[in-house]
Formats: C-alpha cells, structure tokens, sequence
C-alpha cells in the first residue's frame, strides 16, 4: 500500500513538473511583467535596470527555479486584471466548477449504468436499440449545440428555466457557495449539468454496454448460468462488478475531459466558474491567470488520476496494493 | 496423438471462423452488406453531398460571404424563405451582417471539413510512425512512448487543444491568430490525438511481429523499415480505416469547439461551429435559424461520419485496442 | 431407468450466411451412476453437446430439434425457471479452464455459498459448513481459509477442485464434464481425473466426459461415443470400441495415438483436417478423408448399423455386417 502510494506519487510529481515547467514557459514568452507593472513612461535604461533586478535577464533555468518555488509556496503571481494572487482568484471559483461536475457526475452515474446493463442484457428489442441511436445521435451533438439547443428550447421558447448564471446561492463552511440548497440554484443549475453530461452519458452508456456485453460472454457468467443462479443474480453479481472495473479506470480517464468540458458549458450559461474565468483571462491576456489555471487543472488531474487508480485497487482483489 | 489435437481450439472459435471467414470473403462480405443495407447507402450518399457541396462552395453559392461589397447590412437577420418575411433571395434566411446563410454554411462546410480531414491526416502520420516505432523495437522505446500516450489520454485532448490554442491566440493577438487559424487548428488537433493510432498500430505490429513472415523477411536480410512497410502495415489497415473515419468526426466536433469558444476561426472566415458561435447572441431575439440551422447541417454531418464508422467497425470487426 | 436420453438433438446456429447445424441426429442413453466418454476432434461439437443437454446455448445458438428427456423432464422445452431448478443442483458442469471458470472478484466461498442458496432456504452459516466439507471432500487442504480466498490466490489444479467442490454442491445426479483436464499440467491431470472418479463412484453420480484424450477417456468410462462433424459416427463400450474400432474415423483416432499402438510403429495421422461447418461434405462427412471412401459415401448419409456392441455410421461396416448377416 504504501510502495504503490509512493509510486503514485513520484508519478504526480513528475507530471506537476512537466505542467509547471509548461506553464513556466507561456509566463516568460507570453506578455512583458514589466509593462504591467510601470507602464510606458519609462526609459530605456530604467526598463533594463529593472530588468535585471527582477532577474528577468537570469537563464532560463534560474528563473524557472525561482518560479518553482513560489509556486510550492502557493504564489501563481499576480493576475493582471483583477490585482489580486491569481490562485485566490481561481479558487474562489473552484466550487461553482466542482458544483457543475458533481451534477453531471451524477446525472451520467444514474443514467447511464441502468441503461448500459439493459442494453447489455437485452441487446436486439427496441428500446435497446431506441438508447443506442439517441446515444450515437448524443455523441454526434457537440456540448456546445446540445447547450444552445437546451437554452433555446427551455429557456427562450418554453421560459421554463434560467439560462445564466448560479442563482441563488448559500454560504456552506463558511466560505463554499453552494445552489445545492436553493430551488433557485437547482433551476440554474439543471439545464448546465444536462449539458455537461450530454457528452458523457453516451459514451458511458456505450462503454458499459460494450464492457457488459463482453463479460456476460465469459466462461465465469456461463459457470454461473450452470449452477442454476436467478438472472438478476448474474447479471448484477457476477455481470456488473467486473464490467465496472474497467469503466472506473475509464471514468478516471474522462474527468480531464469534463474540466474541458466545463469551460464550454460555463461559456454558454455564463456560469461563474474557473472555466469561464480562463476564456476571460485568455482574451485580456492575463497570463499568471492562465498559468494558474494551468497548474489548477493539472492538480486536479492528477489527483483524481490518483484516486481512481486507489479505488480501483482497492474495489479488485486482483491487484494487490500492498506487494507491488 | 493427432496434430489437430495438441492445439484444442473449443467449438465455439470453430463456428466464429466459419461465420467470419477469411480476408477474400471479408471483402466481398463489406460489399455485400452495402448492398443490402439501403441505410448505410443514405448515409453515404449524404456525405457524398456534403464532399461536393464543400468541393464545389465557390460554384454552388449564390454568394461570397468572404466578399464584404456583396454583403448588405440591411438585409441582416432575414428568415429563411419558409418563415414570414422569408426573403428570396435569401434560401436560408441571413445572419447579423446580412451575409447569405446559405452561402455561409456551404464555405462553413468546407473549412469544417478541412480542418477535420487535415487534422485526422496528421494524427494518422504521427499514430502510425510513433506506433510503429513502439512496436517495432519495444523495450525502453516502446514503453516510453506507451507511457507518454498514457500521460496524453490522461490530459483529456481538448483540454490540451483548448490551452495550446489560447496560448497561441495570447501570443499573435486576434488578428494574426484570425489568418493563421486554419493552420494553428490542424496542428493542434492533429498533435494531441496520436495515441489513439500510435496503440492501434502498436498493437497491429506485436500482433504481426509473432508472424513467421516478419521473421522471415528479417533473416532474408530486408531492412526493417522496409518490413514494416511492405508488411506490417497493410495488415493494420482496417483498424486504421474505422479510427481515422471516427476521429474525423471528433476532429469536427473539436473544431467547432474551440471555434465556439472563440479559439477558432474567426468571424470573417467562419467555420460552421464559428457560425453557430456567432449565432448564439441571436436565438435570444428569436433569430434562432442564424445559430440552429448551421447547428443542423454540423451534427448531421458528425452523425453521418458515425454511423459510417461504427458500421466500418461491425462489417471489419477489427481487433481493437481497447480504450 | 435411464437417468438421461438424448433423442435425436439438433442445434443450429443462426449466421449472417443462414443457419448452420454444428449438431446433428444426436442420441444417446445414461442409466445412473454410469460413466459415458464423448470423444471427437475440435470442432467436432463436443462442447456445443455440452451446453445443448442443459439448454444453455446462448445466441445465436439454440436447440432446433429433438428431445433431452432427464428424469422424465424435456429439458429442450422446460421453462427457464424449472431449468434453473435443475441447473447446479440435479444436473452440475464443469468447465475446461479453471482458470476463467471462477469470477475473479468473488472469493471461493460466495460462489459456493451463492450456489447452496440459489437451491435451498439454508442460512449463509450453515451454507458455509458444507461448503468447507465439500472443498475437505476434494483434498484441498485447509479449506476453513481457503474459502475466503480469491481465485487468483490458488493454483489451477486447486482451482479446478474448487469447481468440482462447487459442482459436487448439491449432490447432482449427473455431472456433465467438458474437457475438465485439458487446460491443466500433466501430472495435475491425473489427480484431477482419479479425484473425479472417486467422487463419481463413491456418490453414484453419473457423467457424461467430454474430451479429445482416448487415454483419460479409456481410463474413466465404460462406455463411449465417437462423434466426428456434429454427428455421431460410433457409439459402444469403450474397451470394444479401443480393441476393435469399427469406424474409420475412430481407427484412425486410435491410431494416431502414441501409447496405445506398438512400439515401434509409425504414428498415423488422419490426413486432411476437420470440415468447417458450412462445408460439410455431402454423404458421409468423414468421406474426403476416408481411405475406404466408396462411390456412396460421397452421395448417402450412413445410417446406423449394429455389429457387436457398438452401432457404427458407415457404409462399410453396414456392408460388412449385411454380408455377414447372408452367410449365415
């Protein structure tokens, strides 16, 4: 357990160094600090001295050191814009992101294990085959039609939903906001989470189905058949325990995507979130903005990452964490 | 003990090969099933449409949108012909400008699908050569380069596409990013999504390599680039061919992605998910046909390419490496 | 009374091409606690059989003619639910590989206990108890912790013993073994096939063992049934049959086989290789391969012919035998 947990580790950090060496590299090639921070007025000369105080003119190596540092200790800079450590300006719109990923978690666990094992199990009648064309119709929508789509359709025509913004929302722990606890912020939340699921809940219906499919064809589901077991028994025991093994590695997998993702779906419904504050950022080129995000998200990937390949260790009897 | 004994092959293999056959009657089963499947022949004809409608653009469309004196700001907004005040001139009504969206859509058409076959053409070189490297002399290479695929599947591709091409936009500023974005969104699709050919031929030429002929072929003295060549390849081919039709259509989605996030082409020179990204203000005046038909036209024709694909990949029936 | 009766069992398998019959005209009879051997080449529908007696051919596979009458019951036509009542618990399997035959992220214990109270109102506790026996009772040692082992933790000859424990469960009537040793080293084999005939003998249970190998065959059944291209070519005890085969095909079964032939002898092999299913030839399937192949092997389907203890499918011994049969 704990060799694989170092193992882990070192992994993380080889990739944390990777996102910030690139994260390093836009800062020095993307903007001049110096400009924001004096401006025009001054000479020539002036800039230069400057310059080499601030050890703008230290080899690359010297100043990506420097900025690793800072970065351990949690300064990203100051982002152009706002005035403000570019981090704090990030993780104050951390949880209106994780708020949105958690609904559309949700929305595709419900939906898509039910109608991945039903698929699975009753591959050729026609309610399978209604799920597997809306699924291959949902995988050919990008996010952002699905969510113009959805806006038009419930918001413009209908009326019934919002279409921007979070609502109303309430102070948790003293700093978390959350719509969770609002109808407000549930309506502001409903039609964003359907978008950022939108992507997901096909393939994970397909994936599941196609996973299923393949156990259920197994010699261990045949045995099973053999000793006379209830069909519940083995399609859910025997059937879904390992078809959902390798569907949490995948799942692990697609989080990245679903960061992506939520840049779109927060550009669409205005949501104010890390992704939304990033497209901003990335159009005022405010550049310690764009890096922190850059480091934010590379965290948050390779946290999960890390968990996944936890739960996943831990939920088959197969790996054993604690020999490797 | 009998030859055909010592390899016990279960009854069940037996009826798949019969059912599967060999590679000649493969081919002439993929024709034959077109044949019989009037639906899939829709669909091929439909992308038949949409090849020589964006071949043909500048021939078919009534007019240029890329040329400002042909565009009239007041005619903008106009419904398309069937909706009251349907103008017709105008088959699909105008967008915001006034530019025909007729017209629009079809140059739209034609830079969607560039970008996706250019960018799909890029991965495919990058997959296979990096496949067929890793494949080819495994070991440390292999591993590395396996690793490297894992760390890029990982970091989701458009997450990846998304701040390669908001670092370049940050770097040229709008107007330079505007000219080059046809250029900037080939490589950056097309460099973040190798893995998924480099692990299809990878796993193609493992599987080959095990084959006598390779090894023959190596001991004939044949230098193994051409062995890779002239007879690794050609066996991975249709794997290839169902990855490159289904990633054309991710291809087109990350696009028009990142052309609706304003890290695409430009408003002068748009691509369909531009126009829809243009659009979007719209449908809250009620000018919806500005955002949605475009809309329309861009997911049939992912829906197209899909149904292509998945049918490619039940007539081959592939080995596939499994994601 | 017979335990099992196949009739006339046909299966067929629906393809894009059309139907195809990997089984064809199969009958045979089982008394209890008798021991049948199936023997044929791969492909030759052993496992399709298998499968078929207990009508668990799953698509595009199903039974398409004939009866499987089992203590009076036709399992071809039975309802799904009385099947299931006879599954694993009157009538058992067990499979090739003991190595993907057990799910993997189920320990040893709950997939036997599941098996227990699948077919009786019995606590987890007590179903515990008789699983231990049951693993005691097939020689694995220290069952009280292996039970709550994973698959994975135990060797393949261990793991092949845990499914005749999980097979042996219910105290079936009948157990239906598909080349149970195939997959297994050399040596484990043979502890696996006496611990299978030990168990059979001392329970009375009957089995029907599905192999390719005359020697595990020879040494664990007295009767057996020779089946080539989805059809039975001879059928008759077994020491008559391995003394003094009848059928071509079974010659050259018995030829082709190292430790029963005289040392020093040259090997035969059957030239040429099994038919595909789509392909079977006209008239006597085995007739491509046949050195004796007359004009009507090609064109007639061989029925059967009694001579001795056996019933043969072959033009020639009917000949043989009708001949015979004049002279006296």
């Amino acid at each position: 357990m704990v060799a694989f947990l170092i193992r882990r580790l070192i992994q993380a950090f080889i990739v944390m160094f990777v996102v910030s060496l690139i994260g390093f590299a836009i800062q020095s090639s993307l903007g001049d600090p110096l400009r924001e921070l004096v401006g025009q007025s001054v000479s020539e000369q002036q800039r230069e001295t400057l310059r080499d105080e601030m050890g703008l003119n230290d080899p690359f190596f010297t100043q990506y050191l420097r900025f690793g540092e800072k970065v351990l200790k949690g300064d990203l800079g100051t982002s152009y814009f706002f005035k403000q450590p570019a981090l704090e300006v990030i993780l104050n719109k951390l949880p209106a992101t994780l708020e949105l990923v958690f609904g559309a978690v949700m929305i595709i666990s419900i939906f898509s294990i039910p109608l991945g094992v039903y698929t699975a199990i009753r591959p050729y009648n026609w309610v399978s085959r209604l799920v597997m064309g809306f699924s291959l119709i949902g995988i050919s929508v990008p996010v952002f039609l699905t969510g113009i789509l959805l806006t038009y359709l419930f918001a413009v025509e209908l009326s019934w939903l919002p279409s921007f913004g979070r609502g109303e929302t309430v102070v948790l722990f003293g700093s978390w906001e959350t719509g969770y606890f609002t109808r407000d912020g549930l309506l502001h939340l409903l039609l964003p989470c359907i978008t950022l699921a939108s992507i997901m809940l096909p393939l994970f219906i397909r994936l599941i189905r196609a996973e299923m499919m393949e156990v259920l064809s197994l010699d261990y589901v045949k045995f099973a058949k053999s000793k006379g077991l209830s069909p519940l028994r083995i399609w859910l025991v025997h059937g879904l325990k390992n078809t959902m093994l390798p569907i949490i590695t995948v799942g692990g997998m697609q989080i990245g995507t679903m960061v992506a993702y939520t840049i779109v779906t927060e550009t669409i419904f205005q949501w104010p979130g890390m992704g939304f504050l990033f497209l901003e950022a990335v159009n005022r080129v405010d550049t310690p903005l764009i890096v922190a995000y850059l480091i934010v998200v590379g965290a948050i990937f390779v946290i999960t990452n890390t968990l996944v390949d936890l739960i996943y260790g831990l939920v088959n009897p197969t790996v054993k964490l604690a020999r490797q | 003990m009998n030859n055909a004994e010592l390899n016990p092959i279960k009854d069940r293999s037996m009826v798949e090969s019969a059912v599967v056959g060999n590679k000649g009657v493969l081919r002439a089963q993929l024709i034959d099933g077109f044949k019989r499947d009037k639906f899939i022949i829709f669909c091929f004809s439909l992308l038949l449409v949409y090849l020589l409608a964006s071949l043909f653009a500048p021939v078919i469309a009534p007019f240029n949108p890329y040329d400002l004196s042909q565009v009239d700001i007041l005619d903008a907004e106009l419904p398309p012909l069937w909706e009251e005040g349907g103008d017709p001139r105008f088959l699909l009504g105008t967008d915001a400008q006034g530019r025909d969206m007729f017209s629009t859509i079809l140059y739209g058409t034609r830079i969607s699908l560039l970008i996706g076959v250019g960018a799909v053409l890029l991965q495919t070189l990058l997959g296979v050569a990096i496949g067929l490297t890793a494949g080819y002399f495994g070991g440390k290479v292999d591993s590395l380069l396996m690793r490297i695929a894992d760390i890029q599947l990982s970091f989701s591709t458009l997450m990846v596409a998304i701040i390669a091409a908001a670092v370049f936009r940050a770097a040229f500023g709008e107007e330079l990013y505007g000219e080059l974005a046809v250029v900037i969104l080939i490589l950056v699709i097309g460099t973040v999504e190798w893995p998924q050919f480099a692990r299809t031929v990878r796993a193609s030429v493992l599987a080959e390599k095990q084959k006598e002929y390779v090894e023959a072929a190596r001991v004939m003295g044949f230098g193994s680039s051409r062995i890779m060549w002239r007879h690794i390849l050609p066996n991975t081919l249709s794997p290839l061919l169902v990855i490159f039709t289904l990633q054309i259509a991710n291809a087109i989605i990350a696009e028009a992605s990142l052309s609706f996030l304003g890290l695409g082409m430009p408003v002068s020179e748009p691509s369909l998910g531009a126009l829809i990204s243009s659009g979007f203000e719209y449908i809250f005046s009620e000018s919806w046909w500005i955002a949605v038909i475009p809309g329309v036209v861009l997911v049939l024709l992912i829906l197209v390419i899909n149904l292509l694909g998945d049918w490619l990949r039940d007539m081959l029936n592939p080995k596939f490496y499994r994601m | 009374m017979a335990l099992l009766e196949v009739r006339n069992l046909e299966v067929s398998f629906r393809t894009r091409e059309g139907i195809i019959k990997p089984l064809r005209d199969v009958s045979f009879t089982l008394n209890q606690g008798e021991r049948l051997g199936i023997i044929g080449e791969s492909g030759a529908g052993k496992s399709i059989l298998a499968f078929a007696i207990l009508n668990l051919l799953s698509r595009p596979g199903y039974i398409s003619g004939g009866q499987v009458l089992f203590d009076n019951q036709d399992l071809a036509t039975l309802s799904e639910k009385r099947l299931r009542s006879i599954r694993g618990s009157r009538v058992a399997m067990i499979f090739q590989d003991p190595m993907t035959t057990l799910n993997p992220v189920m320990t040893i214990g709950q997939q036997m206990i599941e098996s227990l109270r699948a077919h009786r109102k019995i606590s987890r506790k007590d179903a515990r108890v008789i699983a231990i026996q049951k693993l005691k009772q097939v020689q694995i040692p220290s069952p009280a912790t292996r039970i709550d082992q994973y698959p994975h933790e135990l060797s393949g000859g261990m793991r092949q013993r845990v499914t005749i424990a999980i097979a042996l469960l219910l105290d079936p009537l009948l157990i239906i073994a598909d080349e149970p040793t195939t997959a297994l080293d050399v040596t484990i084999q043979a502890e696996i096939i006496s611990l299978l005939l030990d168990l059979c003998v001392s329970n009375n249970v009957g089995l029907v063992l599905i192999t390719h190998d005359l020697c595990v065959l020879s040494q664990m059944t007295r009767r057996m049934i020779v089946m080539y291209a989805g059809r039975i070519v001879e059928q008759g005890p077994t020491k008559e049959i391995i003394n003094d085969a009848q059928h071509p095909y079974t010659q050259g079964l018995i030829n082709a086989l190292p430790q029963l032939s005289i040392p020093g002898t040259e090997l035969k092999q059957i030239p040429g290789a099994v038919p595909g299913l789509q392909h079977v030839p006209s008239g006597c399937a085995f007739n491509p391969r046949c050195e004796f192949s007359m004009d009507i092997c090609t064109r007639v389907e061989p029925g059967f012919t009694c001579s001795g203890g056996c019933s043969v499918a072959c033009h020639m011994v009917e000949e043989l035998v009708n001949s015979m049969g004049e002279d006296l």
